[in-house]
């Protein structure tokens, strides 16, 4: 069952300072499916959008971000969450946390630093009105950070006198109190350690065998993706150009960018020569003609320079968008 | 430098207002050049004659035209402000960026001593003086602001230059072979900017109004015209009971022109110089 | 051994800092008797791995003298580095060592071009003058691909953060060091990024006789271009030897859970079994004996009470009771 439905988003960041207007396509024709209870990992370099892409997920769109076209539909059985433009404004209805929940990128600078985490997680629980007696709060809170494993001493701290990991765990205990069908975690481990990393990941995967959540993951560390994830959709340039299955995706890469990423990964037993990405990132404010990817790539057409590919199937849950593997291109302009 | 106040003007309403306010101001203290009348000198006009086609802005009790009186007061009051301005922007910058980068002994030696200007009481030190001097001179008291108004932005400097001097970048400095000084002026210096033209306006407003509750008081240099002078004397011929408003009305009026167009311009220009602002960048 | 002979040598240095006030104050020892060399004439690149808190930052900075040893001896071809006071002797060390930061984005001002630190350092250490000086940056750029035309009026937001640091690397080449120190230089990039740098450090040891320093928390990378590599716990090296012997037969069981915790980019080697993660960071800190035997899965009764000494096994140092 598909759970969460992206459709030809289109999410701009349109700002307009002293007479300079800039227009940054971050997220331009995207369009995935999520299956329920699937780890599906979203991998790409810095500023390839997809931080962008989970804020307009989660519905945190806030201006200079707007969505200009498209729609991500979430689908729970018996209700589902729109997100989207219905008649040329935009419709955004809101995403609680007992369905969806968001993990931002460095939330470990979100939490309130005057506040203890108890009196945190109680004002989490007040704003989805559940207002509960202080007893029952307790007796919850406990019993959520127990099937963590979780040490209890984490709720009289500040946040100051955790540590990053365990920060981080608890922001993911908080992001979870409400058993969400649907976790969305953005680089949830980019600052840490390469042990506390291991076990914060351990963490989720956990949380995903006990509830049976659908979990979507953004990194840019593939390695983590290979350890976690079963699809994974490869973002360059706010388009997605390949979409398969993990094992697919690390042994029989099509995209020349998937391509780039697979081997420029260091692996410990291996001392070869491995070849960097050419080329810099594009500035999505004014992104190449055509193939966003054609500047940096070896096997550069002509065409590419002119049109886009459409993202399509090349075999079974393997999509590709170059004009390597398909003639379709997408309609319209860049 | 004016594609800054080309962009301002275009796009800022504030910095429209003050721009073309303190442009009218500073024209109005200009045509002080040209006054037929000697600003000492008294009674060349009838007196109290409300404004009019002949005296735009009438005549006071002492029988001195109005209109020419204040463009002499405007333009002492902008001098003195200015004097005051700059010269404490000068010891303020100096003291925050020697004892935020030094630091050690010459910090703690330095914002001693910043921190007893700050303590001493400005009015009845101010008071005291004018008593022991007896006549005092503009200059003089611009001299004496100055050095009461250097302390407080002294502090802000060096609070700024403490946390850059953590920064990454001031070892890169340090490695490129560049010295104290030098990492001060070139490294240090563009943050502080939008700090000392804040602080230059906010000074000025704090000088003029000084100035003028002094001037009031009969306490700064009476037999200069300023702003607060006219208020002073119009006060001494008890204008407002003899129905001489204009007298009053004029100063006041033109005084609070001033000083909004002076906040206006300084909020509009920090905001835009903001370095925060000028490296603004978007995320993606 | 003539102390000339070596680049460096890092003699015992132990770094302790005190918190707290007067009545309660808390020794937190940074590095512990940290000791190692490098060859001055066979260029070579050094690993230093350890997580946060491991002491590898503190180390940097002092190999760097930005900061004072509490005790111990950094000797740069045989001059004492911790003894330098004079202006004339500063600029010799900057000559020859230099650092690389982690944070890209801050290594440079953000209101400043960046040409300007390059023209800097070409002019105070009297490298160029102005009337070759584009000419001379232009060919230091081109070592790290790319030009004095694409550089010359930019500001540091107008970069992305490989190319930052990137151009970080350029400045401290300017001055021809035989010593950078890098500290976590990667980290904050891309891991499709880090490569390029990376394979940077291979070819300025090989082709330009530059030693690197390289202090990371990423064993892949480390283990791809250093020659040796040194483990830091809280502190403490606790293994020291050639990259291939310490990472693909690891030793110390810290080392180990390192390795372990490795994401491998392999979809059919998941991790498996659970790990366990740390105790609060001060307990481990003033833990007495070894730092690591909270967490140790081989820990002894002695571990608890002793510090390990170092010994040397199958061609490196190991701070073990394992192998007394």
């Amino acid at each position: 069952m598909i759970i969460l439905q992206i459709d030809r988003v289109k999410a701009y960041y349109k700002t307009n300072a002293y007479g300079t207007q800039r227009t940054v396509k971050a997220v331009d024709n995207v369009s995935l499916e999520v299956e329920k209870d699937e780890t599906f990992g979203i991998a790409g370099e810095s500023s390839c959008g997809k931080s962008t892409l989970i804020k307009v997920i989660s519905g945190t769109i806030k201006p200079p971000l707007t969505i200009i076209e498209g729609k991500v539909i979430y689908n729970f059985g018996n209700e589902s969450i729109y997100i989207g433009k219905v008649d040329g404004q935009e419709k955004i209805e809101k995403v609680t946390w007992e369905k969806v929940s968001y993990i931002p990128q460095s939330s470990m600078s979100v939490l309130n630093p005057v506040m203890k985490v108890r009196d945190i997680f109680y004002d989490l629980l007040k704003s989805h009105q559940k207002l509960m007696e202080k007893e029952a709060f307790e007796k919850t809170m406990k019993e959520h950070l127990n099937s963590l494993g979780l040490p209890i001493g984490v709720l009289d701290s500040y946040p100051h006198q955790l540590s990053g990991g365990m920060k981080q765990r608890a922001i993911i205990a908080l992001a979870t109190i409400f058993k969400p069908r649907v976790i969305l975690a953005d680089e949830p481990t980019s600052a840490l350690d390469v042990v506390v990393q291991r076990s914060v990941l351990q963490l989720l995967k956990e949380i995903q065998n006990e509830n049976r959540n659908t979990l979507i993951l953004v990194t840019h560390d593939m390695s983590i993706l290979a350890n976690m994830a079963n699809r994974i959709g490869i973002m360059y340039a706010g388009k997605i150009v390949e979409v398969a299955k993990v094992e697919d995706i690390f042994e029989n890469p099509m995209h020349p960018y998937t391509k780039f990423l697979i081997n420029s990964i260091p692996r410990i037993g291996d001392k070869s020569d491995r070849l960097s990405i050419p080329g810099f990132p594009p500035n999505l404010a004014d992104p190449p003609n055509g193939c966003r990817f054609h500047p940096r790539c070896p096997y550069a057409m002509d065409i590419c320079k002119e049109k886009s590919p459409l993202l399509c199937d090349v075999t079974e849950g393997h999509k590709v968008a170059c004009f390597l593997t398909s003639e379709e291109s997408e309609n319209g302009q860049q | 430098m004016f594609n800054i106040i080309k962009d301002l003007f275009k796009y800022d309403g504030r910095f429209r207002f003050s721009l073309i306010t303190l442009l009218c101001i500073v024209f109005f203290a200009l045509l002080s050049f040209w006054s037929p009348y000697d600003p000492s000198s008294s009674y060349y006009v009838p007196s109290n004659i409300p404004p009019g086609a002949k005296y735009l802005f009438g005549t006071n009790s002492r029988g001195q035209d109005i209109f020419w009186m204040m463009t002499f007061a405007i333009k002492n009051s902008l001098v003195f402000g200015i004097i005051t301005a700059l010269l404490s922007r000068i010891l303020a910058i100096f003291v925050g960026l020697i004892s935020g980068y030094k630091g050690g002994i010459i910090d703690r030696v330095l914002m001693s001593i910043n921190d007893s200007f700050i303590v001493l009481p400005l009015l009845p030190i101010l008071i005291l003086l004018k008593f022991i001097i007896g006549k005092m001179e503009l200059s003089t008291l611009a001299l004496v602001m100055a050095v009461f108004g250097w302390s407080w932005d002294a502090r802000l400097i060096r609070s700024q230059v403490l946390s850059l001097r953590e920064r990454d970048f001031t070892y890169t400095s340090v490695f490129s072979g560049m010295g104290t000084l030098k990492i001060a002026l070139k490294e240090y210096f563009p943050f502080i900017i939008p700090i000392v033209l804040a602080t230059t306006v906010n000074n000025m407003l704090w000088s003029l109004g000084m100035e003028m509750t002094l001037a009031i008081l009969g306490l700064s240099a009476i037999h200069i015209s300023t702003i607060g002078t006219t208020i002073y004397w119009a006060n001494q011929h008890q204008a407002l009971i003899s129905g001489v408003w204009w007298w009053l009305a004029f100063p006041i009026i033109i005084s609070i022109f001033l000083f909004l167009a002076l906040y206006l311009l300084s909020v509009s220009l920090s905001e835009y110089l903001d370095p925060r602002f000028r490296i603004q960048q978007t995320r993606v | 051994m003539d102390n000339s002979e070596k680049l460096l040598i890092v003699k015992d240095i132990t770094k302790v800092f005190s918190r707290g006030s007067l009545l309660s104050r808390v020794n937190l020892t940074a590095v512990n008797n940290v000791s190692f060399e490098m060859e001055a004439n066979k260029p070579e690149i050094f690993a230093i791995v350890g997580e946060s808190g491991s002491g590898k930052t503190t180390l940097a900075r002092i190999i760097l003298h930005l900061v004072e040893p509490t005790s111990g001896h950094i000797l740069y071809r045989g001059k004492d580095v911790t003894e330098i006071k004079s202006k004339k002797e500063k600029i010799e060390f900057m000559l020859a060592v230099q650092p690389i930061f982690q944070n890209p984005f801050e290594t440079f001002n953000p209101l400043k071009r960046i040409v300007t630190y390059l023209y800097e350092t070409a002019l105070n250490y009297k490298i160029a003058n102005k009337s070759n000086l584009d000419k001379f940056v232009d060919d230091v750029l081109a070592l790290i691909g790319l030009s004095i035309q694409e550089v010359r009026d930019r500001y540091p937001h107008e970069f992305s953060g490989g190319q930052l640091q990137r151009l970080s690397i350029a400045r401290a080449l300017i001055v021809g060091p035989s010593l950078l120190i890098a500290d976590e230089p990667v980290s904050m990039l891309d891991v499709s990024l880090r490569m390029s740098i990376v394979n940077l450090f291979k070819e300025l040891k090989n082709n330009h006789d530059v030693s690197i320093i390289y202090i990371t928390h990423d064993l892949a990378t480390a283990y791809y271009i250093s020659d040796r590599i040194a483990i830091m716990f809280r502190g403490n090296v606790v293994e020291l030897g050639p990259v291939e012997a310490v990472l693909t037969r690891p030793l110390h069981p810290y080392t180990r859970v390192l390795k372990e915790a490795i994401p491998e980019p392999t979809p059919t080697k998941k991790w498996s079994g659970k790990i366990d993660f740390s105790a609060i960071e001060i307990e481990e800190f003033s833990r007495v004996g070894c730092k690591f035997a909270g967490r140790c899965p081989s820990v002894m009764e002695i571990c608890k009470k002793e510090e390990p000494k170092s010994s040397f096994v199958d061609g490196r140092m190991v701070k073990c009771w394992l192998y007394k």
